[in-house]
């Protein structure tokens, strides 16, 4: 008989975690250690060998993270996963599994602004140089493509333009170049898109936000979907080093010893293991409370962001409004289509300023005039968010590059919490009267 | 054929005596990882392999090597099969004729006119799975790397 396929809200509780062997602890226990004992020389020689399983330092792998990493692959419909200390380190660790100097990516310009900054200074100052193309045209990726390119990267739900890119469209011309197309899922989470449904084959997350929930904790995850054919004949010749003995790993061969979670093996072996960019436990433990109630929150973000924007959009004192969940939006059919459940917390408006006519100073007053709407740079906490990407998130841009990426003088970004809806509109209200009154 | 989770442990906790054909002298092949792991967890690993069967000591993994099946001189309940798809079919007929009770084709490896063979013989049927990683996954140690194993329980691990 076929095993039976647990839903979302099963595996959000359940997934990685059995009652502890040892204690029959129902929660998941806190293994706060940096090492793990050896039985034998002959079992730690056989754990660095990869021969056996199990843990030897937690820079490369612990039992309580490795319950957040089997639960984010389960959540993600993926093989395997991989956490890291942030969604930077997260994007960071991912591509640097796959490129190195000399080699190219095709990215979506549409991106945050942290992971611009990483792809278009940090990685080229190391030798891989990124370009960026406009997602709304997936044949622009097409366009971009150079025989030494390696990896297609977008956002499900980019961020700050609150864009929703066509999956389906561009992993099928990465895989006709025999490239993977990686996304960062971190907006939608995956209770509201699977990109692996969708033909993606890596998708990395900020679990800072949503996932976690809470706002305490900073933490990141790789998770592959176990498809992408890295034994094909031209996919074999562009990453030879999922099947040469590895130099950054005694001699392994990735893909000939692990299969189809080799990529995530090899992440961890040879880049988390010597970057170090390592999800602490700690973390990982506060990470796993928060995603017992992931569905639930995504699904009273996405009403409240809904209830906000309609709201917004009848609003005088406002000039326009993104939210893709808005019957009208330019990304409504697309979100139909990938966002079936609802279209995540996070929405832009324009405000338009009172008598003043300054755009700039009216967003920079809305923030000011909040009450318990949160002036901070994050998003996806259950609380909400308010911020001036011009000023803050994106700032490291040029004007020119802001605008490609979507950022305009007068965008207030929200990411709308769980409070009230009520008192969510209320703050909303009293905020753009107080901006009017520049 | 079994795939089902109770099924797979029912398979690997009943039978600790595997032959495994085409297991590899070399520490960096896939056999040999599966195989030493196997025998780490408690399982007797039977090597058979004509490359290395008269060559050398004679041994992989501190075990007698033999040429084939019929030459292993003891009961085998596991012959698991790291060779192409297309030579399975005598493998699984000599799997019959020895005794066998499951005939385990490896990650990658299915002739399914093998598992006809075998299944027809009462064998239990295995298809592309690594025994390794189905042994970690059921039994503990490949969550700790991350993988989706699947398995969803609120009983302690026995």
């Amino acid at each position: 008989m076929a095993d039976r396929r647990y839903g979302f809200e099963t595996l959000s509780l359940h997934a990685g975690q059995i009652p502890d062997a040892a204690t029959g602890a129902r929660a998941v226990p806190l293994y706060q250690t940096t090492s793990f004992v050896f039985d034998s020389a002959e079992h730690a020689a056989s754990l660095f060998n990869l021969q056996t399983f199990g843990n030897v330092y937690t820079r490369l792998s612990n039992p309580t993270t490795a319950v957040f990493e089997e639960r984010m692959a389960a959540l993600e419909n993926g093989r395997a996963a991989l956490a890291t200390a942030s969604g930077q380190a997260a994007e960071m660790t991912a591509i640097l599994t796959l490129c190195q100097a000399g080699d190219h990516i095709v990215s979506s310009s549409t991106l945050y602004g942290g992971t611009h900054t990483l792809l278009a200074v940090n990685l080229a100052k190391l030798g891989i140089e990124t370009t960026f193309v406009d997602p709304a045209e997936p044949e622009n990726f097409a366009r971009a493509v150079r025989p030494n390119s390696k990896l297609f990267y977008a956002e499900t739900l980019g961020n700050p333009l609150i864009n929703i890119i066509d999956i389906q469209a561009i992993a099928d011309i990465a895989h006709a170049h025999h490239v993977p197309l990686m996304i960062d899922n971190t907006v939608p989470s995956p209770y509201l898109c699977r990109p692996f449904e969708w033909g993606a084959d890596i998708v990395v997350h900020s679990a800072t936000k949503y996932i976690g929930g809470h706002g305490t904790s900073m933490g990141g995850a790789i998770i592959e979907s176990g498809r992408f054919p890295w034994g094909d004949d031209a996919v074999r010749e562009k990453f030879a080093g999922m099947h040469e003995p590895s130099r950054g790993y005694h001699g392994v061969r990735f893909f000939e010893t692990f299969g189809d979670f080799a990529y995530t093996m090899r992440a961890r072996m040879e880049i988390l293991r010597t970057f170090g960019a390592t999800l602490a436990p700690f973390n990982a433990w506060m990470l796993i409370q928060g995603m017992e109630t992931l569905p639930l929150r995504m699904d009273r973000h996405c009403a409240n962001a809904l209830a906000v924007a309609k709201a917004l959009q009848d609003d005088p004192r406002v000039a326009w409004v993104n939210y893709p969940g808005l019957p009208g939006d330019r990304y409504h059919a697309l979100a139909q289509r990938y966002l079936p459940r609802g279209a995540s917390g996070l929405l832009n408006f324009g405000i338009r300023p009172g008598a003043s006519g300054n755009a700039r100073a009216a967003g920079e007053k809305f923030i000011e005039a909040a009450s318990f709407m949160s002036h901070l740079a994050n998003i996806g906490d259950a609380k909400t968010l308010i911020i001036h990407p011009a000023s803050t998130t994106h700032r490291q841009m040029s004007d020119a590059e802001q605008l490609q990426a979507g950022v305009t003088p007068d965008m207030i970004r929200m990411s709308v919490g769980l409070e009230t809806l009520d008192d969510i509109l209320w703050d909303i209200d009293q905020a753009l009267a107080a901006a009017q009154q520049l | 054929m079994i795939d089902d989770i109770p099924g797979l442990r029912r398979i690997l906790r009943g039978h600790k005596v595997i032959a495994v054909v085409g297991l590899s002298a070399d520490w960096f092949r896939p056999s040999y990882f599966a195989a030493k792991y196997m025998q780490q967890h408690g399982y007797r690993i039977i090597p058979v392999n004509p490359r290395y069967s008269g060559q050398g000591d004679n041994t992989i993994l501190g075990q007698r090597c033999y040429a084939s099946l019929r030459d292993v001189p003891e009961p085998v309940d596991m012959v698991d099969v790291f060779r192409r798809s297309e030579d399975v079919l005598p493998i699984a007929q000599e799997a019959v004729a020895i005794g066998a009770k499951v005939l385990w084709q490896q990650l990658g490896v299915h002739n399914p006119q093998a598992v006809q063979v075998a299944e027809a013989a009462g064998l239990a049927c295995v298809v592309d799975r690594c025994v390794k990683i189905e042994h970690a996954r059921l039994f503990g140690g490949l969550g700790w790397v991350g993988v989706n194993t699947r398995v969803i329980s609120a009983k302690r691990p026995l």
